[in-house]
């Protein structure tokens, strides 16, 4: 089966984010970068479905710059096989991403598309719901569990309250929640065969999308500071304190 | 708790590293953070080695991870570096399985080993199925291994091996041993496998460090051993010395990442802890320690980077592989001492991982060349006059 998988080059959670004095983005310079988590996650379904079907094409697409060339190796060391970076140095919003990817799937007639449910630099959560439209294929967001048989295919998603499954026909769009997997380690031999795996680039200009930003990010501001909390002499204060101050009883 | 595996880079190296680097460190930090952390304060307090990392550790390629061919992973000197570091972070005595391994059993078939012995042995290595321990110190000769006391003789075709080596990483758990041992042309090496009548080995207990790791001795009583056990190329005590400085190497990048774990544990131990009212962190006298170990982890750091572009380009020379071993496992036990005493008696449980890596450098200061004993390899090479010869 034909698979793939966009993923998304995002600050590692790991990293403190410094936010520009300006407000119009984050200080980049010496941040760790990394495939986003859930688009690992992704990732690694897609592996899983490869090696259960003992074959297959797990491909790789990215949107944006050079230096995302890293992310791209970091996941065909996992294991993917190819990857395809659509070269944008422009900042795309959602909808631009999701048009790329669109053309993209048209091109390659992938029968599955995994995703990440969400991006987390700007948690969005809009690139794979846009991306199932435009194609007009069925959509599982929030997957725990995936299940495929022939073009058949079963999704438990996390909804509120509990779990819902969905069955749907392939080609499809599923996102890819925390609960799926634990991604692989990239191994030592793995990213040796890296080296010889082909990165495609496509300069996004040739694909003659209008990628005109619908959304303007006005300003980025960081949570403001918690206020240390405080200690009261007995039960009845704090009664009294929940009800005069914090007005919750 | 600190997060023990977080990096400390106070000049921005991670751009000297390739992104293959950067993905080799990331890897092993994450098979650490996951398989390594959550059980080492157990296998440590138990005397026991976590054997069941081992079929992981390979398959992730970290077995003679610097070699070419031969199964195993072929990757730069920096990478392998990169790789004992992020070990070493986890414990010494993990970093120490992987070294015997790759740099003293592997390497040892590598480079002396013939054709024949590399193709049986170091796939199965690479792969982990096979471990390998390296049999050189002897309970009478440690610094001064060409007094060594282990001999083979002449027998028709074969050899007869009798000695005893002592201290040997892995020796019980070993399927086969390099063992190097006086023959009348002057020292040589053989491969010994687990089994061979007369081939005994005894665990060394009591240990107050590196109680993750197997430490045995090996006996060999009238050891039988045809001369296709013989490794062809190794003639005299270069062969072994070799090893050494290969492992030496690995050291030196290893001990920067049980000294980062503990500065970065006193960090953020001393920040919040607060005598007399305010955060340890805010004294001048911890403020000294603080930065006296991030001035020696960084340099260390420095030196391992540049002996591994040395390394890579074939131009490393063994004396600087002892200037570095001794310096980085020096600048480590200091930190690590460092650590333990701004602990306070938080410093003495394993709450916390600095005590025990505190007593496995103890370890490393004296293993694959002493401390002082590299002082004497560079005080001979600078000025000529041997003070140990």
């Amino acid at each position: 089966m034909k698979i793939l998988v966009p993923v998304k080059r995002v600050p590692d959670p790991a990293t403190t984010i410094r936010i520009l004095p300006d407000g119009s983005g984050i200080a980049t310079d010496n941040i760790k970068w990394v495939i986003n988590p859930f688009d690992e996650i992704a990732l690694e379904e897609a592996l899983r479905i490869k090696e259960k079907q003992g074959g297959g094409d797990v491909a790789l697409l990215s949107v944006g710059q050079q230096a995302w060339q890293e992310q791209l190796r970091t996941g065909l060391a996992m294991g993917a096989d190819r990857a395809i970076l659509v070269r944008a140095d422009q900042p795309l919003d959602t909808l631009a991403i999701a048009r790329v990817m669109a053309k993209i799937v048209g091109d390659e007639k992938p029968e599955l598309v995994i995703i990440g449910k969400q991006a987390i630099d700007d948690d969005s959560n809009q690139v794979g719901q846009m991306l199932a439209e435009m194609l007009g294929w069925p959509q599982a967001t929030f997957a725990s569990k995936v299940e495929i048989a022939g073009t058949k295919c079963t999704v438990v998603r996390e909804v509120d309250g509990g779990v819902e499954t969905l069955a749907f026909e392939l080609p499809a769009v599923i996102t890819a929640d925390l609960r799926l997997n634990e991604p692989r380690y990239a191994s030592l031999p793995g990213i040796m065969k890296a080296r010889k795996k082909e990165l495609k680039e496509i300069p996004v200009d040739s694909l003659g999308l209008d990628l005109a930003p619908k959304l303007k990010i006005k300003a980025l501001a960081a949570p403001a500071k918690r206020q240390a909390g405080r200690k009261v002499g007995s039960v009845e204060e704090l009664v009294g304190v929940l009800h005069s101050e914090a007005k919750v009883i | 708790m600190a997060d023990l595996l977080k990096d400390l880079d106070f000049f921005n190296l991670d751009e000297m590293l390739g992104h293959e680097e950067r993905m080799v460190r990331d890897t092993v930090r994450q098979f650490v953070q996951r398989e390594v952390l959550p059980t080492i304060e157990r296998h440590f307090a138990d005397e026991t080695f976590p054997k069941e990392l081992v079929p992981q550790m390979a398959e992730l390629g970290f077995f003679g991870a610097n070699l070419k061919g031969y199964g195993c992973a072929g990757m730069n000197n920096i990478a392998y570096g990169l790789i004992m570091q992020e070990l070493e972070a986890g414990d010494s005595g993990l970093r120490s399985f992987a070294s015997v391994q790759s740099a003293l059993a592997m390497y040892s078939i590598y480079a002396w080993g013939s054709e024949e012995q590399k193709r049986r042995y170091l796939p199965e290595m690479a792969k982990g199925k096979l471990i390998g321990c390296f049999g050189l110190t002897e309970p009478d000769h440690g610094s001064d291994p060409g007094g060594m006391e282990t001999r083979a003789r002449r027998d028709g075709d074969g050899w007869v091996l009798n000695g005893t080596k002592r201290w040997i990483t892995n020796g019980s758990i070993a399927d086969l041993a390099v063992v190097y041992a006086k023959v009348p042309e002057g020292i040589t090496g053989f491969l010994v496998e687990r089994g061979t009548p007369g081939f005994t080995t005894r665990d060394i207990h009591g240990k107050f460090s590196m109680r993750a790791s197997i430490t045995s001795e090996l006996i060999f009583e009238d050891v039988r051993l045809d001369d296709n056990a013989r490794l062809p190329e190794a003639r005299g005590l270069r062969a072994p010395l070799s090893c050494l400085t290969q492992a030496r190497y690995g050291i030196s990048w290893g001990v920067i990442g049980a000294a980062r774990s503990c500065y970065h544990c006193a960090l953020d131990y001393t920040k919040e802890r607060k005598q007399f009212a305010r955060p340890l962190a805010g004294y001048q006298l911890v403020q000294n320690k603080l930065v006296t170990m991030l001035t020696e982890i960084t340099k260390a750091q420095l030196v391992c980077l540049r002996l591994g572009q040395l390394k890579d380009a074939n131009k490393m020379r063994p004396e600087q592989v002892s200037f570095a071993k001794r310096n980085n496992v020096g600048m480590a036990l200091e930190i690590a001492r460092l650590a333990r005493d701004m602990l306070g008696a938080n410093g003495i449980v394993n709450e916390y991982p600095v005590i025990r890596h505190m007593l496995n450098l103890e370890t490393v200061n004296t293993y694959e060349g002493a401390f002082d004993v590299q002082t004497l390899v560079l005080g001979r090479d600078i000025t000529g006059l041997s003070a140990f010869e």
